[in-house]
C-alpha cells in the first residue's frame, strides 16, 4: 500500500464533501439533531402519573391520604370526579391515568382502627408504566398508613413501634434512576452506527453510478488504498460526531462521566472504523446510492437500536434473540459507554467488550478490502 | 513486439457474445481505430484491453502484460479513456489531473513541468481553476486525455473520444493524437465515425463482436466491390426510394443530400438511373462516379441490413 495514494484518495474526497455543504451539514447537524430528540423523547421515567380522585369520604382523613399523592412527585392530580362513567372517560381520553376511590366508610373505619380499603383504578394499556404507577401508589399508602398506625400507639402511650423488616434499597452508578443518565450514553452509539454506515455507503456506490470508478480501476491504484483513503475523511467527521455528542451529554444533558475520556475516545474509534467500514461494505456490494443508503439505514439502526441493550435489557431477551445480539456491533459500544460513564471503569472490566468491539472492526475493513474489485460487471 | 496483441478474445454476457474471437496485432506507434456501429462490441473490446473487465475466454496481452494475469503490471502502462466521461465533475482541472498523478506516482521531480505542458498541449491553462463539470464537451475530453496521459502510458485507448464533440474540437484532438505518435505512444482508439477513421493509420471494421476488415483505409476502401455512383439532387430521400424499387438489393444508401449506388457496371447502371429517375420526374443536379469513402465500405461490408452509422 503506497501512503501517496492513499493520501491522494483521501485528499479527493475532502474535496468532494467540502463542495458538498449539504451533505457535510448533514453528517453534522444529523447527530446533533438525534441525540436531542431521543434524549428529550425516550425518557424511561415514571413520573407526574395523572390521577383523579373520587372522594366519597370527604372527610379529614380522606383529604389527608389525597394530599398525600397532590405532595408526591410520582403524581399530578387532575381533578375530582363523582361516579364511575366520568373515570372511564378520563382514562379512555388519556387524561388520566388512574383513579383513586375513597370509600364512604374511609373516615369511619380508620378512626376505629379498623383495615381500610381504597380502590386504585389504572390503565394497563402501558402495563410497564402501569405497574410503575401501583408501586408508586403503593409506597404512598404504605407510608401513611405507618403513620396511622404510629399515631394511634403513641396516642395508646405506647412505645413508638417499628416494622419488624424495613427494606432500605440503595441505588448505585445511577442514584437518581435518572433515565437520561444511560439513555444518553447509550444512544451515542447507535447514533454513530447510523450516521458511519449513511456517510461511506453512497461513496463507493456514487462512483460506480457517475462512471469516475470505470476510470479509476483502469489504474494501478490498489483495493486497499481506495477503501484506506475514503475512510479518513469520514473517520475525521465521525470523530468530531462523537466529540460533539459527548460534549452535548456533558453541558446540554448533564450526564456525569465517571471514566476515562481517553479509553472513551479510542474505543469510539475502533467503533467507528467498524461501522465506516460496513457502509462500505454495503456501498460495495449494492453500486447503487441509493439502494446503498436504504440497506445501510435498515441494518444499523433497527439492530442497534432495539438489539443493543439501550431500550431493552440483552439479559432479559428470549436466548435466541439475546444470541443474535452478539452480532450487532452497539452492543459492545452501549455497554462501554455505560460502563464508562456510569460506572466509571476501565478496561480491566470492559476487555471483553473491547476485544469484541476490535473483532468488529477488524472483519468489517477485512471484507470491504475482500468484497471489492477493480473489475466491471 | 505488438503494442496489443488479441488472440481468440471472447466476451460474452449471458447468451450474448459481445466480442468473438478477435485476433488483432496493433503494432508499436501506430494509431489503431476501431470503427463499427453502437452495439458492435467496441466499448467491451476496451474495457478487455484495459484489464477492468475479464474475457470469457481467449487472450489479450497489452504492452506486454497479460490482461488477465498481470492485469495491475498492464495498468501501470497504460492510459484508458472511457466513453462517459469519467473524471469528478465536483473537482477542477489542475486538481484532477493532481490526482491521476498521485495516483499513478509520477515523480515529484519534473512533475509540475509535465502538467504545465500538459495543460498548455490541451489549451486547458486558462481553465485550471475550473470545475471540470462546468467545462465543455470538448474540453472533458481533452481533460479526460491529458489525465489519461499523465503517466506516460505506452499504450493509450481511448473509447469514442470525440463522440459528441464539436468538429473543431475533434480536429484539435487529432492534433494531439498525432502529437503523441512522435513519442512513440500506441493509440488505439474506437469511433462511430468513419471520415475519422479515415485519419488512422490501420483501421479495424466490427460489427456484433466480428472484426470483418482490417487494413490501411486505402486497404479497407479497396475491399468495396464496384464502382460507386453519387447522385445529387434535391429529392434525395424519394430519389433513394424510386432507385430502391428498380435496382438490385443492397445497392442504393443515402447519405444526407446524396445517393450513392454501388455497381460493377457504371455505364449501364448510369442510364437506369437516369432513366428511372426522370421517370418519376426527379431532376438532378449531378451524376458521377467517385472514389468509395469508408461509409460506403461500411454499407457494402455490412449489407444492406446494417445501417451505417453516418454523421448527418
Amino acid at each position: 500500500m503506497k501512503p501517496r495514494r492513499v493520501l491522494a484518495i483521501a485528499r479527493k474526497e475532502y474535496l468532494q464533501i467540502r463542495r458538498d455543504p449539504r451533505s457535510l451539514g448533514m453528517a453534522i447537524a444529523m447527530p446533533m439533531l438525534l441525540l436531542v430528540l431521543f434524549g428529550y423523547a425516550l425518557t424511561l421515567d415514571v413520573d407526574r402519573v395523572p390521577v383523579v380522585i373520587w372522594d366519597q369520604s370527604e372527610s379529614p382523613a380522606s383529604r389527608e391520604l389525597i394530599s398525600r399523592f397532590a405532595g408526591s412527585r410520582y403524581f399530578s392530580l387532575k381533578g375530582y370526579v363523582r361516579n364511575y362513567r366520568e373515570v372511564e372517560r378520563g382514562i379512555d381520553s388519556g387524561r388520566t391515568l388512574m383513579a383513586l376511590v375513597v370509600p364512604r366508610d374511609f373516615a369511619g373505619q380508620v378512626g376505629s382502627g379498623r383495615p381500610a380499603a381504597v380502590q386504585l383504578i389504572v390503565d394497563g394499556s402501558d402495563s410497564n408504566t402501569a405497574t410503575i404507577a401501583i408501586g408508586y401508589a403503593e409506597g404512598v399508602v404504605q407510608t401513611y398508613s405507618r403513620e396511622i398506625t404510629l399515631r394511634a400507639t403513641q396516642g395508646l402511650g405506647g412505645r413508638p413501634l417499628n416494622p419488624p423488616v424495613e427494606m432500605r434499597p440503595r441505588v448505585w452508578f445511577n442514584a437518581d434512576m435518572e433515565s437520561k443518565n444511560y439513555i444518553i450514553p447509550g444512544l451515542i452509539p447507535v447514533i454513530m452506527m447510523v450516521i458511519a454506515a449513511l456517510l461511506t455507503s453512497l461513496t463507493i456506490a456514487r462512483e460506480w453510478e457517475r462512471g469516475t470508478m470505470e476510470q479509476l480501476i483502469s489504474t494501478p491504484v490498489k483495493g486497499p488504498e481506495l477503501i484506506f483513503g475514503k475512510l479518513v475523511p469520514y473517520f475525521v467527521i465521525g470523530m468530531f460526531d462523537v466529540l460533539l455528542a459527548v460534549l452535548m451529554g456533558e453541558f446540554v444533558f448533564h450526564v456525569p462521566l465517571r471514566g476515562s475520556l481517553l479509553l472513551l475516545f479510542v474505543m469510539a474509534a475502533i467503533f467507528l472504523v467498524g461501522a465506516l467500514s460496513m457502509g462500505m461494505v454495503i456501498s460495495i456490494v449494492a453500486k447503487n446510492q441509493l439502494l446503498a443508503n436504504q440497506l445501510a439505514m435498515i441494518l444499523t439502526f433497527v439492530p442497534a437500536f432495539i438489539l443493543s441493550g439501550l431500550v431493552y435489557a440483552i439479559s432479559v431477551m428470549p436466548w435466541p434473540i439475546r444470541l443474535v445480539t452478539y452480532l450487532v456491533p452497539a452492543r459492545y459500544f452501549v455497554a462501554l459507554l455505560k460502563g464508562i460513564y456510569l460506572k466509571g471503569v476501565g478496561l480491566n472490566v470492559l476487555a471483553g467488550e473491547a476485544a469484541l468491539l476490535l473483532v468488529f472492526a477488524a472483519a468489517m475493513v477485512a471484507l470491504a478490502n475482500f468484497q471489492f474489485r477493480k473489475k466491471l460487471g | 513486439m505488438a503494442a496489443i496483441r488479441m488472440a481468440g478474445l471472447t466476451k460474452s454476457f449471458g447468451d450474448l457474445r459481445a466480442i468473438d474471437g478477435l485476433t488483432l496485432d496493433v503494432e508499436e506507434g501506430e494509431i489503431f481505430a476501431l470503427v463499427g456501429p453502437d452495439g458492435a462490441g467496441k466499448t467491451t473490446t476496451m474495457r478487455l484491453l484495459a484489464a477492468i473487465l475479464d474475457p470469457t475466454s481467449g487472450d489479450a496481452w497489452v504492452a506486454g502484460h497479460h490482461i488477465v494475469k498481470e492485469a495491475e503490471a498492464a495498468k501501470e502502462d497504460i492510459g484508458y479513456m472511457s466513453q462517459r466521461f469519467g473524471l469528478y465533475t465536483d473537482l477542477t482541472v489542475i486538481e484532477n489531473i493532481e490526482f491521476y498523478a498521485d495516483i499513478y506516482g509520477v515523480p515529484r521531480r519534473g512533475r509540475q513541468e509535465k502538467i504545465n505542458r500538459l495543460l498548455a498541449f490541451s489549451n486547458l491553462t486558462p481553465f485550471k481553476q475550473r470545475l471540470a463539470g462546468n467545462l465543455s464537451g470538448g474540453m472533458k475530453q481533452k481533460l479526460g486525455l491529458a489525465c489519461a496521459l499523465i503517466h506516460t502510458p505506452k499504450v493509450l485507448f481511448l473509447d469514442e473520444p470525440t463522440n459528441g464533440v464539436d468538429p473543431s474540437s475533434r480536429r484539435d484532438f487529432w492534433r494531439i493524437l498525432y502529437q503523441l505518435l512522435r513519442e512513440r505512444v500506441t493509440i488505439f482508439v474506437s469511433t462511430a465515425y468513419l471520415d475519422e477513421a479515415e485519419r488512422a493509420n490501420r483501421i479495424g471494421l466490427m460489427d456484433h463482436g466480428k472484426l470483418l476488415a482490417v487494413g490501411t483505409p486505402e486497404e479497407v476502401k479497396r475491399l468495396m466491390r464496384g464502382t460507386i455512383l453519387e447522385i445529387r439532387t434535391a429529392e434525395a430521400r424519394r430519389a433513394t426510394a424510386v432507385l430502391r424499387a428498380t435496382l438490385p438489393p443492397g445497392s442504393v444508401s443515402l447519405f444526407g443530400d446524396r445517393v450513392h449506388v454501388v455497381t460493377e457496371d457504371v455505364q449501364g447502371a448510369g442510364d437506369r438511373v437516369r432513366e428511372a429517375l426522370a421517370g418519376s420526374g426527379i431532376e438532378t443536379s449531378e451524376l458521377r462516379p467517385i472514389e468509395p469513402t469508408l461509409e460506403d465500405v461500411f454499407v457494402s461490408v455490412l449489407g444492406s441490413s446494417a445501417a451505417a452509422t453516418s454523421r448527418t
